[in-house]
Formats: structure tokens, C-alpha cells, sequence
């Protein structure tokens, strides 16, 4: 079960990944970190160090618990960075056109068009991204009016394509107020409205939480299609990971503020290297089949203000030895898989496997 | 974004070093600590400040002598009686009245709120109905009739029918609050685990409302402090003893605002008065910020 | 399947059911009209058996859950605990049901009395029910409780507050605090669905061997069925749409071989922890999205407007009973009962 034969668009993806490859990254980023000052003038490090590249068309999924740092990752990207936090190291974004762009470097008029333009974030709670007392047509020409010339006509039309994309019904929906909508219908609105300007890429926060499982699958199969038709880019924040199983090309796993292990997501999911990563396929519990056996990860995620010494993974990880706990370990290619573009930050990765040939346990033992 | 475990300086905070934490917030925000301080003040020198001031007597030699003069720092007043001893003695009563007032208002308030919003029904129409009687009727104006039938030459007279009538608004507050609360999980399961409703009302709820309370009483300490004075100026209370508020209502009366030797008898009242509410009212803000955690962690 | 085996089907037929709604609905005024949040269900849960409930909001499942508990009283039927309906109970009987069910609700931000300590919170309810007798004695059987739900070791918990414990430690107290007056069945709403995925596991881990080692019997609430899958297995499941029960029977049937459309399309709804499983994953697309509004439920079954199955004239008259489909197994489905379950899918093991 455990081979990788690259099929379809998994393959072209993980190829255009591959380091050195000769696509060029849409998005660089290089030594990326997010402070936050916190009371008595002390500072917490959110973010400790991010080197990603995401490319043309690629959909990257980023996971982890709650507080590994994933929605500031994303809200630092975007510079949407609440008052007390502050973002540093390189973020380059590829224009098309040739011309790069410090993102790190914007302000103002040319950070606003950045975002919209270039980039365009889809939060948690939809609700809270909408002016409760607009309705959505207001919305819409709102949004295209800040950053083009288009005409009346010109942004009903656009609207009305990317609603019907979404699979709404724009005569409906573009004269609503925003609590008359579902919340499934305001995700997939926000959708619809995040891509009026064509970004190259769209970063969605936990876009399906709190979402019913029916809702979550219509959004789920809207960003398939989505994608498919405008081919953007897109990091996909979440701490599902059925949902990156879903819907990434490439996964991203953070603990503590880093990544620990960035791979092509067959990789990932059938030979995870990184004993955080492996935990936490194997706390998911599958649908189909038997009971599985399951295991949880001891333990809870560090403070951020007191980070383990060494590896911060290591008080919780069963692969740890004494030289897990002097220094944290770089995140560096898997050796032994040749073509693949698969990093870990683990000493012991060697050692690391997932066997999941599941024996029928009952839950009785499992604990 | 809400992180999951806790710092590790967080440990250990236990319900003494949590009053030590406020003392410690409460100085880092120096509006509140000024207001701290002046109201710390203001209440010792009124509270201890009597035993070591003579008695002041009527002198016909010494009226109405200006600031500053030798031996009367604010000068004396039109029966020649020394301005300064005067104000310290005349804070006693204000200050007790503001805070015996507020502490029966907030009293009654949180016993008829909180039951009236837990039991709900019959006991909560009683309450609130008997709040908006109260609410209508213009409380000066009920103090002015009230004055009338009553001798309200008691400074617990007086502060029982201040506090006894300004409790609808707390109460209504109070009401709200518990309604909100008892729909809480804990309170849900206090009562799934039949600790019966006094316990539920006064261990699981009402400690989760004492910075509400607390910043409820300080601002009762203010209105009754407001209704006192506006009740003297008006010479609506007998006249008898000597308070900031009798002050102010003689030095207006005598028409002192009109001369300038006069002018340290009139401004001293105002002043203490303004000094004690601006205090308040600045400890209060801050308390607010100390108390509410969401406003705490921003 | 020896999981199968084990399920106490035939012995639970003799004993009298620990909890059960008969005939139970909840309806709510409102100003949109009447809200039928749950509407005529019968469920019962025997002694130390699991009985997961599962829907998605709106379902009503938690409103059942809450007659269950005595929180809400039904606006018909019964509830009945260990054979005596509960609002027809003296005061010491009420009382002894009170104590007999006991809840665990899902924000462990909530549950916990913030200004309380641990060691407050446990002890409260022994002393007050004289579980035993003073301080101390109810401290040691604080600590032991502590132990029993793997907060170990307890002196480290007693004294803290809730806010300086993280979510799964919180859930944790939450279910020790349940454990204090010895329940017969708990009611776990929703109780894992906030911790994060690496610690939703070892809770369940600690619930099921609770209730495999004092007997306690579940009602076990959650939208997701992955998770009612993996703690209710020897169980039974019920799934709940729009305040009614559309599917019942034994856990490993619901997930493996659901007979009625909507359960079919949860199932499938659900994305796998497996990349090439989950792109391949067969789905058959609704006709609707749209969740019709309990003020204005459609017609028959309430499913008909979003069901691929949908046939004019049959799903929109009557509203569906539920019938025995298969051994064990029924659904509330017009066509599924006229027609049989259809098919074996292709993801279904061989049972």
C-alpha cells in the first residue's frame, strides 16, 4: 500500500516543487518570523523561521494543533497583523510580469492592491468579514471599485461568473444581507468574493470549521472546481487533516512556530518522517473500515514563552534521545526517497515509519 | 488565536496573589493609581484627621479672613470659623454616606437581581416591575418629600434612604448578568449535580460577577456622593454639624462666591468633593481594566 | 467481525433500559411559528451501553440530549429513567435521577467554574451529598477521581483554577466532576469536538474505559461520525436530520453499510485521512444544499428536497416510519424500504 507511484496532478505538482526546479516560486518566502510584544515588554515568538516556496497553480496545505502558529503564519503573510505583532525575513511575491515584490517591504496603496490583486485571505468566521448592515452587491462593487475602473455592468457580470461558480444564484444572493445567508452560503460568497480580483493566490483559514459536513463538502468540492477553472495558488490552513488529505498537492506541518516536515502530500500522508507528523495521522480516525488503532500524542503543544530545549517537540516524542534536547534540528531532504521534494526537521527520521496495516482492535485496548 | 496551555508564570496564582496582581496592575496604570491614592487620602484625613484638630468655635474677630492668612490656611468663613479644620472634619460623613449608601444599594441589588433572574416566573415580574416604579419617580424629588417627613439629621438615616432608593438600576443590571450567567455550562452543572439553588446563586455565580459588583458599588459611591450634596445645596437636609455639603450650602447661601477674601471658603467643598468623585471614578476605569480579563489581555 | 458479537443485543432485551424517550418531542415557540426541534423520537440506552447520537446542527440531538438530562422537559412523550418517567418523579426519586445522569458539555472553556478551584469543584458535590464524610476524605476521593480520568498526579490539579489548565486537562475535570456522585449513564455532548485531533484520542480513550470498567452507560452526542464510530463501535448509533431519527442500529452497520440516503451522504461527506482514498471516494451530489428551516419543513420526509433518491409523489406525502431494513438495522425511508438497501458498496467490508 505504502508506494509512491505519482499519478495526475499530484505529480506535476510535486514535480514543479522540487527544489531547484525550473519553475519559478510564486511565493518565496525565506527566514519569516512574527513576534508578538506582550505585556512588560516581554516578546513571544509566534512564527520561528519559515522557509516555504509556494508555486504557480500548487495548493499547500499547512497543519497543526491550535497555537503551533499556522493563522499567524497566514495573517503575517497578508501583513494583516493585529497591532502588537510584527512580522520580519523575506517575503517575495512573483508578479507575472517579471517584477518582484518585497511583501514585507509595502505600505499603503501598494499593500492594499497587494492584497486583493496578488493575494486574497478567506477567514474562519465568515461572518466577521462581512458589514452586517450591506448587502452583498454592495459588497461586490465595493471591493472592485477600490481597485479598478471597472464599470456597473462590469462587476455585476464578474460577480454573477463567480457566484455561479460557487454554485449560487446570484439574482438571489447579491441582494441579501449577509445574516440572511447560511453559513456555508457566506463562506462560499467570501470565496466567490476574494477571487473578484483574480489573485494569484488565495490563503483560506480553517475555511470549512464549524461548518456542518454536508456544507464542509460543498465548500470542499467549490474549491475544487474553483481551482480547476482559475488555476490560482493556494495555502490552505487547517488543522483537518483529512481536509489537506482533500485538497493539498503539498502539506506543511508546524509545531511551535516551524515547520518540521514539508512534503508532497502522498509523501506525507503514506510515509511521514517527522514523529509529529506521524502522530497526528494517527490520531485522525479514519471513516471507512474497521476501528483503527489510534494513538493520541501525549501531551500538549509548548508555550511559546517557554519553548523545550532542543527539538520542542522532544518532551513529547517517543523517538527522543538526549540528543533531541541540545539542538534544534534543521529542516533538511529525506535522503532516501530520490525525486521527491520531501523535508524534516528530525534527527530520527530515519527511524520514523507508519505502518497501518490495522488489525481489528476494539476501543477496549486501544487506550 | 487562543493558545492552549497556559504560561508557566501563570501557575500558582492563587486568590491572595490575585489581590496582589490587582495592586500590582492598579499601579502600573497610573490614572488608576492616582485615583487610588486620592481617594486613600482624602478617606484617611477624613477618618483620622478629626482627633487631632481643635474643635472650631464661632469668632467674631476672625470672619471671613482670606487664604493664606497665619494661622487659617484657607481662611475662615462668616461666623470666623477656620475653613480648614472644618473640611477635614467634613468629609466624615460624605464619605460614609457615599459608601453605606452604595453598599445597601448594591445589597439589595444583588439579592432581589440574582433571584429574580434565576428563579425566574412570578418573583422576577415582582422584582422588575417594583424596579420600574422606582425608576419613574425622580429620586431628588422623592428625597425632597421624604426630607419632609423625616428628621434626616442621621448620617445612617441618610445613607439608608439614599441607598434605599438607588437600587433599581443596579438591580436591573445585576438581573442581567445572572441571566446570562445561569445559562453558563458550570452553572448547568452545579445544578445537574443538585447543589442546591442557594449555593448555585451565591458560590457558583456571584463570584463570577465581583468585578461587576465591585465596579457597580464605586460608581453607587459616586451617585450617592452627587445626591448627598445635591440634597444640601437644595437645603433639603437639616442643616445641623458641619460636612463638606452644609459648607457648600452656607458659603453659597452667605453669597461668598462674590467676594474674593470668601472665595478658598466656597472652592474648598467643591474641590474635596471633585477631588473624591474624579478619584473614584479614575480607579474605577482602571478597575475595569484590571477586572475584565477581555480588556486585560489586549 | 467479533465486535460485532459482542453487542448486547439479546441480553438487553430482558433488562429494563436505563434511559429511554418514548415518543419524544420538544417544540419551541417562537416568532417565526412552532419549532418541532425534536419530533416524536423513541431511543433507549441499556445499562453501560453506548448509544451515539449523530447529526448535524439542527438535528435536534442536542435538544434530545437535554430531556435526557431533565434540563428541558418535553413538551410530549416520556422520559424515563430506569422504567419511571422522570416528571412524574416525588422529589427524592428526581433527585436520585438528577444524580443518576450526569452531562458533559462540550466547551471545556464553560464547564468549569472559573473562580473555583479544581479541588472546590470535585469536593462540592461529595460533600454536599454526603459521599463523604469531611475535608479530607473528600479531597482523597477528589485525587482518586483525578486519577480515574488520567490527570496524574493529582496534587498537581487540586489546587489550580481552570484557566490554567488546557482544554483536554479542563475536559478532563469535567468528566471527574461527572464521576462524583457514581452516574449510571453520562451524557457526553459534543464533549471531544473542541480539543485539538491529538488529544480528542486519548479522551475518548479514558471515556471508554470508564465506561468498560464502572459500567457507565453513554449518550454520546456529535456531529462527527468518525468519532462516534470509534467510541461507540460495540454500541449503537442513531442519526438524527431536522429533529428526527432517519437511521438506527448497531455502530459498525451506520458507518459501513448505511442504508438511508442521508446518512449515505454524510458518510461520504466526510474527507479521509488518505489522499488517494479520499480523491477517489465515490459521492453522489445532493440535489440541495440547502438545510430547510425547522419553521418550514418540507413535506413527507423532510430529506425529499436534497435526496438523490427523491421520487415525485412517493417522498413528499406521508412523513416515513422507521422500519427494519436490514437484522438490527432501520431507516425512516420511503424508497430504501420499498426497494431494500440496494447494493453492497464497494467500500463496504463484508460483514
Amino acid at each position: 500500500m505504502v508506494t509512491t507511484t505519482p499519478s495526475g496532478k499530484t505529480s506535476t505538482a510535486t514535480a514543479r516543487a522540487v527544489r531547484g526546479g525550473e519553475g519559478k516560486p510564486l511565493l518565496s518566502i525565506r527566514d519569516f518570523k512574527v513576534e508578538y510584544r506582550t505585556g512588560g515588554g516581554a516578546t513571544v515568538q509566534a512564527v520561528r523561521g519559515v522557509d516555504l516556496d509556494l508555486y504557480p497553480g500548487e495548493s499547500l496545505a499547512l497543519v497543526g494543533e491550535s497555537g503551533c502558529g499556522k493563522t499567524t503564519f497566514g495573517l503575517g503573510l497578508l501583513r494583516l497583523l493585529p497591532r502588537l505583532g510584527h512580522a520580519s525575513g523575506k517575503v517575495i511575491f512573483n508578479r507575472g510580469d517579471g517584477t518582484e515584490i518585497d511583501i514585507l517591504g509595502l505600505d499603503g496603496r501598494d499593500l492594499r492592491e497587494f492584497r486583493w490583486r496578488d493575494a486574497a485571505m478567506v477567514f474562519q468566521g465568515a461572518m466577521n468579514a462581512f458589514n452586517p448592515v450591506l448587502k452583498i452587491r454592495a459588497h461586490m462593487h465595493d471591493t472592485m471599485r477600490a481597485h479598478t475602473k471597472a464599470t456597473r455592468q462590469e462587476i455585476e457580470d464578474r460577480a454573477g461568473e463567480l457566484l455561479r461558480l460557487v454554485r449560487l444564484e446570484p439574482e438571489r444572493v447579491m441582494d441579501c444581507y449577509p445574516h440572511e445567508l447560511s453559513g456555508g452560503m457566506r463562506q462560499r460568497v467570501l470565496i466567490a468574493m476574494s477571487l473578484l480580483l483574480e489573485p494569484e493566490v488565495l490563503i483560506l483559514d480553517e475555511p470549512t470549521t464549524a461548518l456542518d459536513i454536508l456544507t464542509q463538502r460543498s465548500i470542499v468540492d467549490v474549491l475544487h472546481e474553483v481551482r480547476e477553472r482559475l488555476g490560482f495558488s493556494m495555502i490552505f490552513i487547517s488543522h483537518d487533516l483529512s481536509l489537506a488529505a482533500e485538497l493539498a498537492d503539498r502539506v506543511a506541518t508546524m509545531y511551535a512556530g516551524r515547520l518540521v516536515e514539508t512534503g508532497g502530500v502522498r509523501d506525507l500522508f503514506y510515509r511521514p518522517r517527522h514523529p509529529y507528523t506521524l502522530g497526528l495521522i494517527k490520531a485522525v480516525p479514519p471513516i471507512v473500515g474497521d476501528l483503527p488503532d489510534l494513538e493520541s500524542i501525549p501531551g500538549g503543544p509548548p508555550s511559546l514563552a517557554a519553548l523545550p530545549k532542543g527539538c520542542t517537540f522532544n518532551p513529547r516524542c517517543k523517538f527522543a534521545t538526549d540528543e533531541c534536547r541540545e539542538a534544534e534540528p534543521d529542516l533538511l531532504p529525506v535522503t532516501d526517497e530520490p525525486g521527491s521534494a520531501h523535508d524534516v526537521a528530525c534527527i530520527h527520521w530515519k527511524d520514523v515509519h507508519l505502518d497501518r496495516e490495522v488489525p481489528n482492535q476494539d476501543l477496549g485496548t486501544a487506550s | 488565536m487562543t493558545e492552549a496551555t497556559i504560561p508557566v508564570t501563570a501557575i500558582g496564582t492563587t486568590g491572595v496573589s490575585r489581590f496582589a496582581g490587582i495592586m500590582k496592575s492598579l499601579r502600573r496604570s497610573p490614572a488608576g493609581f492616582i485615583g487610588f491614592v486620592l481617594v486613600a487620602l482624602l478617606v484617611l484625613i477624613s477618618a483620622i484627621g478629626p482627633f487631632f484638630t481643635p474643635e472650631v468655635a464661632p469668632n467674631v474677630k476672625e470672619i471671613l479672613l482670606p487664604a493664606g492668612t497665619p494661622g487659617h490656611l484657607l481662611g475662615t468663613d462668616n461666623e470666623g470659623k477656620d475653613v480648614l479644620i472644618q473640611m477635614i472634619a467634613g468629609g466624615r460623613t460624605v464619605i460614609f454616606v457615599g459608601f453605606v449608601a452604595a453598599a445597601i444599594s448594591t445589597i439589595i441589588a444583588i439579592v432581589l437581581g440574582s433571584l429574580a433572574a434565576y428563579l425566574g416566573g412570578w418573583v422576577d415580574s415582582v422584582v422588575v416591575t417594583a424596579a420600574d416604579v422606582f425608576l419613574t419617580v425622580p429620586q431628588i424629588v422623592l428625597l425632597a418629600v421624604l426630607g419632609a417627613f423625616f428628621k434626616l439629621d442621621s448620617p445612617v438615616l441618610l445613607a439608608l434612604l439614599v441607598g434605599g432608593l438607588s437600587w433599581p438600576v443596579l438591580t436591573r443590571a445585576v438581573r442581567a448578568q445572572v441571566f446570562s450567567l445561569k445559562e453558563r455550562e458550570f452553572v448547568e452543572a452545579a445544578r445537574l449535580l443538585d447543589l442546591g439553588t442557594p449555593r448555585v446563586v451565591f458560590v457558583e455565580i456571584l463570584p463570577n460577577m465581583a468585578s461587576f459588583i465591585l465596579m457597580n458599588f464605586m460608581i453607587g459611591v459616586t451617585n450617592a456622593i452627587y445626591q448627598l450634596v445635591g440634597l444640601y445645596l437644595l437645603g433639603l437636609a437639616p442643616l445641623t454639624g458641619s460636612n463638606w455639603g452644609i459648607m457648600l450650602n452656607r458659603a453659597w447661601i452667605a453669597g461668598a462666591i462674590f467676594n474674593d477674601n470668601s472665595l478658598a471658603w466656597i472652592l474648598s467643598p467643591i474641590v474635596a468633593i471633585i477631588l473624591l468623585l474624579l478619584g473614584l471614578v479614575m480607579m474605577t476605569r482602571s478597575l475595569e481594566e484590571i477586572l475584565n480579563p477581555r480588556l486585560r489581555d489586549r | 467481525m467479533s465486535a460485532l458479537e459482542k453487542t448486547p443485543e439479546t441480553t438487553a432485551e430482558s433488562r429494563t433500559p436505563l434511559m429511554t424517550l418514548a415518543g419524544v418531542s420538544q417544540v419551541f415557540d417562537t416568532k417565526a411559528g412552532p419549532i418541532r426541534a425534536v419530533d416524536n423520537i423513541d431511543l433507549s440506552v441499556n445499562p453501560g451501553e453506548v448509544l451515539c447520537l449523530v447529526g448535524e446542527s439542527g438535528s435536534g440531538k442536542t435538544t434530545a440530549a437535554r430531556m435526557a438530562a431533565g434540563l428541558a422537559r418535553p413538551t410530549d412523550g416520556k422520559v424515563e429513567f430506569a422504567g419511571n418517567d422522570i416528571w412524574s418523579m416525588n422529589r427524592s426519586d428526581f433527585g436520585r435521577f438528577r444524580r443518576g445522569v450526569q452531562y458533559v458539555h462540550q466547551d471545556p472553556y464553560a464547564s468549569l467554574n472559573p473562580t473555583r478551584t479544581i479541588l472546590q469543584t470535585i469536593t462540592a458535590p461529595l460533600l454536599k451529598h454526603r459521599v463523604v464524610k469531611g475535608n479530607k476524605a473528600a479531597a482523597d476521593k477528589a485525587a482518586e477521581l483525578l486519577t480515574k480520568v488520567d490527570l496524574t498526579p493529582p496534587e498537581n490539579y487540586l489546587p489550580k483554577f481552570p484557566h490554567q489548565l488546557s482544554g483536554g486537562q479542563r475536559q478532563r475535570v469535567s468528566v471527574a466532576r461527572a464521576l462524583t456522585l457514581d452516574p449510571k449513564l453520562i451524557i457526553a455532548d459534543e464533549s471531544t469536538s473542541m480539543l485539538d485531533v491529538s488529544i480528542r484520542i486519548s479522551v475518548l480513550a479514558m471515556l471508554g474505559r470508564l465506561r468498560d470498567d464502572l459500567g457507565v452507560g453513554f449518550l454520546f452526542i456529535t456531529h462527527d461520525l468518525a468519532i462516534a464510530k470509534y467510541f461507540g463501535w460495540n454500541g449503537k448509533t442513531a442519526v438524527m436530520y431536522l429533529g428526527r431519527i432517519v437511521e438506527f442500529g448497531p455502530t459498525p452497520k451506520i458507518i459501513n453499510a448505511p442504508t438511508h440516503p442521508y446518512t449515505r451522504a454524510l458518510i461520504d461527506a466526510i474527507p479521509e485521512p488518505d489522499p488517494d482514498l479520499t480523491k477517489t471516494k465515490g459521492r453522489e451530489s445532493l440535489r440541495s444544499l440547502e438545510i430547510p428551516s425547522l419553521a418550514h419543513l418540507p413535506s413527507g420526509c423532510s430529506f425529499h428536497p436534497r435526496c438523490p433518491l427523491f421520487e415525485d409523489g412517493l417522498c413528499d406525502g406521508e412523513v416515513p416510519q422507521l422500519v427494519e431494513i436490514r437484522p438490527g438495522q432501520s431507516a425512516a425511508c420511503h424508497v430504501v424500504a420499498r426497494d431494500g438497501a440496494g447494493e453492497v458498496r464497494p467500500d463496504e467490508p463484508v460483514a
